[in-house]
């Protein structure tokens, strides 16, 4: 799946990734290939990323989430 | 005619005013690149940020609109005029000021006769101009451009957001320059709080089956406050670009127009020198004549 992981001031993350860890406001959460559509909110922590079997964090101070057709938008702050 | 020594005079004075007007375009040129950068990389960001929040508002009735967007009229109202903190940028600042003392003759006249209307000036001429005129200006943000950072400008949303809410204001407004390219800036006003309801687009039947995670009104309740500041920010980057772009056209214009003084005063320079040759030759020849006679 294709993820950006944008803040205000530039683009943190964009490219293939196969598995994101996010901190939602309700508890963590995963998303993996084909997921469904999703919007949700996202709380203060980090952000795992799994590109190619290599393991990624970025720190984000909340944000919120958009998964449509296979691309992870991730808009933090 | 001036005399030689005048036209020199000037024609010296021009290019090193010349020189100064070149390098400061070359500066806001730079900087302009850097500010055009930074709102280029924020725009898709509030678009979509726009763009999900009008997906979330549609579906949800609308009757909620949440602390920051009540209307409760506009008895108390605050300005915030964005401008820059230096001059020599065209009429980039005259226009912020010119339609903030606008609004207060025609929309806000009541308002401000009952000395319900209060400033925040951003820039440093917007302050020197408001105080001036003794109007209420209840804080600045000078510094703010000098590094222009979106944590800076949170702190600064979330007080007019802590105002907002404790009812000191009932609207907030933005008066600024939109960046649009260069050598065009469009001068917005903007109300920043209460929130204005986005106009949700026809539901045509693209619209995805997303799901909510934990809730739609949970969502909404933490992206509200989030757009308010990406509104802020996106005012203020607006303005540091459009800023740079003037000063860049301006300085452009000031060049060039020097370049023009310089050429007709070096004009008027060769005239000066060939009479004063032309007049030494007629006196030598006259006073050639006037010893054979």
């Amino acid at each position: 799946m294709k993820l950006e992981i944008i803040t205000p001031d530039k683009t943190i993350f964009e490219g293939e990734a196969e598995l994101v860890q996010l901190p939602g406001i309700d508890g963590s959460f995963e998303i993996l290939n084909n997921h469904a559509p999703l919007i949700s909110a996202l709380d203060t922590g980090k952000i795992k990323v799994k590109t190619a079997g290599v393991e990624s964090f970025y720190e984000i101070n909340g944000g919120v989430i958009e998964v449509l057709d296979n691309k992870v938008l991730i808009l933090a702050q | 005619m001036p005399s030689l020594k005048e036209v020199r005079v000037r024609i010296a004075s021009v290019k090193s005013t010349r020189q100064i007007t070149s390098a400061m375009k070359m500066v806001a040129a730079s900087k302009l690149r850097r500010a055009q950068n930074a709102i280029m990389t924020m725009r898709p960001y509030a678009a979509k940020l726009q763009e999900i929040m009008q997906n979330l508002s549609g579906s949800l009735d609308g009757s909620d609109e949440g602390i920051f967007g009540q209307d409760r009229g506009d008895n108390k109202v605050l300005l915030i005029p964005i401008t820059s903190n230096r001059g020599l940028c065209g009429a980039f600042n005259a226009n912020v000021i010119k339609e903030t003392n606008h609004l207060l003759e025609g929309t806000y006249a009541n308002q401000y006769k009952a000395g319900n209307v209060d400033f925040m000036c951003i820039g440093k001429k917007s302050a020197d101009a408001f105080k001036k005129d003794g109007y209420n200006v209840v804080a600045t943000h000078i510094d703010i451009f000098n590094d222009l950072s979106f944590e800076a400008v949170v702190e600064i949303a979330e007080s007019l957001m802590a105002d907002f809410a404790a009812k000191k204001y009932d609207k907030i407004i933005l008066v600024y320059n939109q960046f649009k390219n260069a050598a065009v800036q469009i001068l917005q006003t903007e109300q920043f709080l209460p929130v204005v309801p986005e106009e949700t687009e026809s539901e045509d039947g693209n619209v995805a089956n997303y799901i909510f995670e934990p809730n739609k009104e949970d969502i909404l309740e933490a992206l509200v406050p989030k757009s308010i500041k990406v509104t802020l920010y996106k005012a203020l980057l607006d303005s540091f670009a459009a800023e740079h772009g003037a000063r860049m056209t301006a300085m452009h214009k000031a060049t060039e127009n020097a370049d023009e003084l310089v050429k007709e005063l070096n004009l008027t320079y060769n005239k000066a020198r060939q009479a004063a040759i032309t007049k030494e030759i007629l006196e030598i020849v006259g006073g050639a004549e006037a010893l054979k006679g």
